[in-house]
């Protein structure tokens, strides 16, 4: 069965150096208006978490 | 986050530029203390001066924030009077291999049993991007406008002069990162691990890479990792010595 995964960016920690953006294979992390934003289906992978240096992805795996 | 009860959370974000390598090395060291079931309370933490130095502060362990280039001796000390502690030093190139590389030689000559993990960024980065100790042959920096044309330390010639345990590792590679420093954690005597990072602040933007990302890419290219424990790792290799 296919897996559902919820991202979360705190705001308070990331600093948009764009690590994220660049690994995400799926290209779903974009820069919109200057802020980290999160649009599309996660596979979670979790290079994103892996690659962030700042502690500031989190991937959860959700129920439907 | 990796193995969070190594962490002081409450003190992040960290004090770094955007897409610091040291972060990814805090992660990945924590990882190691969790992979291995480390005792915090006798684990202790040392650093010198410079951006790397800093990382002590976001553990949830005892640590020392010394002198530039001081982190070896400081390490020493503790480490002789209380034989039982794990003592882990994390540093930079410059603390290390610049004002401390003769205490750097001396520790592996002694064997002493300490962990050595050098972030290894090739720039002063604290201090605006000078060139340092490990900057590379014709690398432009901010004192080396036309190229730099000292040739850089060879961190591996001085460990493994002493027969001390030496692994490279950069922060694009993460497993091989995960996997040297437990290695590293676990062996009795001095060792090295040499983590290739990246300063897109003040090294990246003037080579011409336009964020973090494009540094890793460079590292993916450029650096080979190398299976099994080799005797000696080429200039291009990463991997871990016997």
């Amino acid at each position: 069965m296919k897996k559902h995964f919820k991202v979360s960016i705190d705001r308070k920690l990331c600093k948009g150096c764009s690590l994220c953006a660049g690994f995400c294979p799926k290209g779903n992390l974009k820069f919109v208006d200057g802020e980290l934003a999160f649009d599309g289906e996660c596979t979670g992978c979790m290079l994103c978490v892996r690659y962030c240096p700042d502690m500031g992805i989190t991937v959860e795996e959700v129920k439907p | 986050m990796p193995a969070r009860k190594y962490l002081r959370p409450e003190r992040l974000p960290t004090y770094w530029c955007p897409g610091c390598g040291d972060g990814l090395v805090v992660k990945e060291l924590a990882g190691a203390f969790g992979d291995l079931g480390m005792d915090a309370s006798n684990t202790v933490l040392v650093s010198g001066i410079g951006c790397a130095a800093r990382a002590p502060g976001y553990f949830l362990l005892e640590s020392v924030h010394g002198l530039h280039g001081r982190a070896v001796p400081i390490a020493e000390g503790i480490k002789t009077a209380r034989p039982e502690l794990n003592v882990v030093i994390f540093s930079g190139d410059g603390d290390l291999l610049g004002i401390g590389c003769n205490h750097l030689v001396h520790a592996s000559r002694r064997d002493t049993d300490l962990t050595v993990v050098l972030i290894d960024n090739q720039i002063y980065g604290m201090t605006g991007g000078q060139k340092s100790p490990t900057t590379a042959l014709g690398v432009k920096t901010l004192t080396s406008p036309d190229g730099n044309t000292d040739r850089p330390v060879d961190c591996q010639a001085l460990v493994k002069a002493h027969g001390s345990f030496y692994a490279r590792a950069t922060t694009f590679h993460l497993p091989l990162l995960g996997k040297a420093l437990r290695a590293a954690l676990t062996h009795r005597g001095f060792a090295v691990v040499d983590v290739r990072s990246q300063c897109p602040v003040n090294f990246g933007k003037r080579l011409g890479f336009k964020n973090a990302y494009e540094m890793l890419m460079h590292f993916k290219k450029a650096y080979r990792p190398v299976a099994g424990e080799v005797d000696r790792l080429g200039p291009g290799e990463i991997g871990i010595t016997r």
